[in-house]
């Protein structure tokens, strides 16, 4: 063993499909570097089990860089481990301790039903896309950049709504499963700005309905999806989401 | 339009819009009460709570007011239990592990809980003052539901503040009210903001403020409302 390498004993969640019932099991691991992201130190557990005859952890990732969304865990407790503003992906073993037990478990929500092991199904998120995230009309090619003024602090906050990733972390924290924070976010980007102006008051209520037809639990304010969002979506999203909401139901 | 509206008293947002609503009508209403509270530190024997009092009991206006509370508290308590059963459903699997406690404050994920607390000291609260002195200004009628005003009650038409006394000598009572106050203390604690947010009041610039009034008043509110039982049955108030 390297200097500063850790043994850990890791506890996962191993489920074989939707419909079967899953555990915890544990797998100790040696020799682990500091400097591995999470997800590598997963690999070379996955590696140890297919040489040993054994069906991989089967996990989402993609991107390893923080901007896909794809890499849902609950580690101790947290979605996305114990750091806050990252991925999965994005944290380092250095953040553990040698000798740690560490606990990983799939994001759980009736809406995300798990698929296999730690991989959830996410299709709940685009489906509420699909209801009105996104601008129906072609706004054709870029125009000179003064011909559609728009305030610095409104371009400044649609960006960060647009930040979003999609990867559910909101909801696997939320004591009640919620979705507000991700679709606060959707919502609040495109209202923003005057090209999504057009389409506001049908888009927040088509995309509020298709969260409460998911099976989402409402929201409690408890503001526990801020902390954990790795981007950083803040609750002054899902108050315009509200008031949003209130006036799309009052003008039609 | 109303096919309009009964969907959004219908969607997860418009529910917690009635909360919100109900919950700060509430609100306004403890201001009400906690002020005729404070009629007894006149120190005048209960004369100016016991007219305060009998103000509250005899109005016109306040009787209207009053059904309008019930029904308030009726709203707030049949959401909140919809709520949060359709809450319970969204994650049917629990985690084996969850920390909460970095992301979230215990009161702002225990509000059913604290309701419920509450919602046990309202009824203990209603048997011991509501109730009698609706009895004893409509007396006669008890007799149909077969109810005895009990001892100490009998003169809660005349002098509310002897009945006060009696109710508060007894130390098991004051201390079902002091931990009333605390739950009330949580639930405001977070209620109060929380109820702005679901409103989609939330700015930079007013939302500290909120946060800090919703603090301060939870705090004075229940801290008035303490003082109440604790001078009686300490008897510095006379
Ligand atoms: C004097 C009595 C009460 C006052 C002043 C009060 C006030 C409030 C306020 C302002 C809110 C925040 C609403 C929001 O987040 O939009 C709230 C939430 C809540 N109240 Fe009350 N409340 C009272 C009694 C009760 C009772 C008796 C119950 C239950 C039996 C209850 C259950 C709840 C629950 C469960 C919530 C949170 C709902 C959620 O966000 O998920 N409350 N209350
Ligand atoms: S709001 Fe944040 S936590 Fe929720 S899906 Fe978007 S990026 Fe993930
Ligand atoms: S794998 Fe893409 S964000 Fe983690």
């Amino acid at each position: 063993m390297s200097h500063g390498n850790m043994n850990l004993t890791l506890k996962i969640w191993r489920q074989n499909s939707g419909s079967e019932p899953g555990q915890l099991v544990t797998y100790p691991v040696k020799d682990i570097s500091p400097d591995m992201s999470f997800l590598e130190m997963f690999d070379v557990l996955n590696e140890q089990l297919v040489a040993k005859n054994e069906s991989p952890i089967v996990f989402d990732h993609d991107c390893r860089e923080g901007i896909c969304g794809m890499c849902s865990m609950v580690i101790n407790g947290r979605a996305h481990g114990p750091k806050t503003g990252i991925t999965t992906c994005q944290l380092h073993m250095r953040s553990f301790k040698d000798g740690d037990t560490i606990v990983v478990e799939p994001w759980r929500a009736q809406a995300f039903p798990v698929i296999k092991d730690l991989t959830v199904d996410r299709s709940s998120f685009e489906r509420i896309q699909a209801k009105g995230g996104f601008i129906s009309v072609n706004t054709g090619t870029a125009q000179d950049a003064n011909c559609l003024p728009i305030p610095k602090d409104d371009a400044d906050a649609s960006f960060n709504a647009a930040a979003c990733i999609g990867c559910g972390a909101c909801v696997a924290t939320c004591k009640n499963a919620s979705a507000m924070l991700f679709v606060a976010a959707k919502v609040s980007q495109f209202a923003l700005l005057p090209q999504g102006k057009v389409e506001a008051t049908t888009r927040v209520k088509n995309m509020v309905a298709q969260m409460d037809a998911e099976g989402f639990g409402s929201c409690t304010n408890t503001s526990a999806c801020e902390v954990e969002c790795p981007k950083g979506i803040s609750l002054e999203n899902i108050a315009r989401m509200n008031r949003e909401y209130l006036v799309a139901n009052c003008v039609d | 339009m109303s096919n309009s509206s009964s969907s959004f008293l219908k969607s997860s947002l418009g529910k917690k819009f009635i909360m919100g609503f109900t919950g700060l009508f509430l609100i306004s209403f403890l201001v009400v009460h906690v002020c005729i509270n404070a009629c007894i530190y006149f120190n005048d024997n209960g004369e100016t709570f016991n007219m305060a009092a009998g103000f509250m009991a005899n109005n016109i206006i306040i009787k209207v007011v009053e059904v309008g509370l019930f029904l308030g508290i009726i709203a707030h308590i049949v959401q909140a239990l919809v709520i949060s059963m359709h809450n319970s459903k969204a994650r049917p699997q629990k985690y084996a592990v969850q920390n909460q406690a970095v992301s979230s404050k215990w009161y702002s994920r225990s509000m059913g809980l604290l309701g419920t607390l509450l919602l046990m000291f309202l009824i203990v609260h209603l048997a011991n003052f509501w109730v009698p002195t609706k009895l004893a200004l409509y007396g006669e009628n008890a007799k149909f539901v077969g109810y005895n005003v009990p001892d100490g009650f009998a003169g809660m038409k005349e002098n509310p503040f002897e009945a006060l006394k009696t109710v508060f000598a007894n130390p098991i009572i004051v201390t079902v009210y002091l931990l009333g106050l605390v739950s009330l203390f949580y639930h405001l604690l977070h209620g109060f903001q929380s109820a702005f947010q679901s409103f989609g009041l939330n700015h930079k610039n007013y939302t500290p403020f909120i946060k800090s009034l919703g603090f301060w008043y939870s705090l004075l509110i229940c801290l008035l409302f303490a003082s109440m039982p604790i001078t009686l049955f300490l008897g510095l108030i006379k």
